[in-house]
């Protein structure tokens, strides 16, 4: 392990280390927050008992739902508008100003239109992440060389060849930021929704335990999203730094 | 004139339509130029002049607003023909490949045998000194190192006309000696024949048999002067007088056009 990756555990070591003593020495009261211990030990009988593993299905089914859809959706739709530059000039404004509007507000509407199922969430969480990626591609598609054009003819490529063995990986690094936030957003947006208003899922579990007053429950769930989100979030990282490492001849 | 003409332009111009209510800029032309098979010709002339149109109509790129272009009797119109290869001033590698795998790209793109692929590459790579960085990507490389990874890929296409548009415009003079007399020996030994485009008029009078001339835009011949190098030649022709008397000549003729596209500019910068 690198001197960098040791530092950064050890940040997070002291700083779990440090709850713990101030929850342990009464600093914090037992009633706000529990100690990280405790945490992961609810956690550990939660998993254990298997009471948990159809929410754990269900929400991480939806995520992964909206992160799949968000991308290729976003990549797909990012293409089309960046092939038709009047339609791009006319949308720009809105993808500006996208995430300034409370996208949460239509989960009512969804609601009234699908039910309680899970469509309304996958939705709402598609609506939030997908922008994100319609706008890496077009950042991505605008940073492709104009000269790799010229060679994708000189090679006699067509429009689709140039697109997938030229386009989309010169644009690959502005793309895996889109992939990046797309994840990021279909977290929130998932458990987000869950919370509201939902007859099942981790988002809903927290919220239930949260109004019960069982911190250990409430705790040891918060627990296994950080620990689920950290470890996607850890491994994109690794891939993004292994392809920026190739491409900047480990500059990066 | 050269005697088996492997490429002709006719009459050739290009102008690009006005962008709003500006009046349509005429690029090139008319131009008129036969290339001999297997010699290699430069063209030099003023920033601006229709250098890298001529040369992008002459590979397919774009197409001529009037005129004919053909390549082994055959016409040009649009599409790049098989058969011809282009290098670019810009670095043009593939960064997410390696540089094995950018030398293969276009023969795994017309689905040659992966036996025939490797033979080819391994020469390429061979003769391009690139051989030892096989498994290195372009970022690991210099900028020359890159744009002979370019050429690489071109190379392995066996292309019978090959286009370079100021491919060393990038990189300092010494390295740009040196490239020169790696270009020297890729037509020695390809047989292809070779239109470099450059600014550079010392880098044109060391590589070519002929030198076209071009006038500040639209871009015309003026005079086509022939060298007289012999066919085994290198960069130490630089120390001959004939070299200076080369260049001189180049310079005579290009030094009131090069004022002229100066003019152009200041003119267009201060609209």
């Amino acid at each position: 392990m690198t001197r960098v990756g040791l530092i950064r555990i050890a940040v997070i070591a002291a700083a779990v280390g440090a709850l713990e003593l101030a929850c342990r020495l009464g600093f914090i009261r037992h009633q706000v927050i529990i100690p990280p211990s405790e945490m992961a030990e609810a956690l550990y009988g939660l998993l254990a008992a298997g009471t948990i593993n159809a929410d754990i299905v269900r929400t991480l089914g939806v995520i992964g739902i909206v992160i799949v859809v968000s991308i290729v959706l976003g990549f797909a739709v990012g293409l089309v508008i960046h092939a038709l530059p009047r339609v791009r000039q006319a949308l720009d404004p809105f993808f500006a100003t996208y995430y300034a509007v409370p996208i949460f507000i239509f989960y009512p509407v969804l609601i009234a239109i699908f039910g309680l199922s899970p469509m309304p969430i996958v939705l709402i969480g598609v609506a939030t992440a997908v922008v994100a990626m319609i706008i890496a591609t077009l950042n991505g598609l605008d940073r492709v060389p104009r000269v790799l054009t010229k060679v994708a003819r000189v090679h006699r490529l067509g429009a689709f060849a140039t697109a997938v063995r030229l386009q989309l990986p010169a644009a690959a690094p502005y793309l895996f930021t889109g992939v990046k936030l797309s994840v990021s957003y279909g977290f929130i947006a998932v458990i987000a929704a869950e919370f509201i208003l939902s007859p099942a899922g981790l988002g809903r579990d927290i919220s239930d335990a949260y109004t019960d007053f069982n911190n250990r429950r409430m705790y040891a769930l918060i627990l296994f999203l950080l620990l689920i989100a950290t470890v996607v979030n850890s491994v994109l990282h690794v891939l993004d730094v292994r392809f920026a490492a190739r491409r900047t001849g480990g500059r990066a | 004139m050269p005697r088996d003409v492997h490429a002709q332009l006719s009459a050739v111009t290009r102008v690009y339509p006005g962008a709003g209510n500006q009046p349509p800029v005429e690029a090139l032309g008319p131009v008129d130029l036969e290339l001999g098979k297997g010699e290699f010709f430069a063209v030099v002339g003023p920033s601006g002049c229709g250098k890298s149109t001529f040369l992008d109509v002459l590979a397919g790129l774009q197409t001529p607003s009037s005129g004919t272009v053909t390549f082994e009797g055959k016409p040009v119109r649009g599409e790049v023909p098989e058969g011809i290869g282009v290098v670019f001033q810009e670095d043009a590698s593939f960064p997410w490949l390696t540089v094995w795998d950018n030398a293969a790209f276009g023969l795994r793109r017309n689905g040659v045998r992966e036996a025939e692929v490797e033979r080819r590459v391994d020469d390429a790579l061979a003769f391009m000194g690139l051989k030892d960085f096989a498994r290195a990507y372009p970022a690991q490389l210099s900028g020359g190192m890159r744009q002979r990874v370019c050429i690489a890929r071109t190379l392995v296409l066996q292309p019978r006309l090959i286009l370079l548009d100021e491919p060393f415009g990038a990189l300092d003079a010494q390295t740009r000696l040196l490239m020169g007399d790696e270009v020297l020996r890729l037509w020695r030994n390809t047989g292809a024949t070779v239109l470099l485009i450059t600014h550079a008029l010392d880098e044109a009078a060391m590589l070519a048999d002929r030198v076209g001339a071009m006038s500040a835009r639209p871009g015309r011949f003026i005079e086509i002067i022939e060298t007289g190098w012999p066919n085994q030649r290198d960069s130490s022709i630089v120390s001959q007088a004939a070299f200076g008397e080369i260049t001189g000549r180049l310079w005579e003729l290009l030094r009131g056009e090069s004022m002229k596209a100066l003019g152009h500019q200041a003119i267009s910068a201060a609209r």
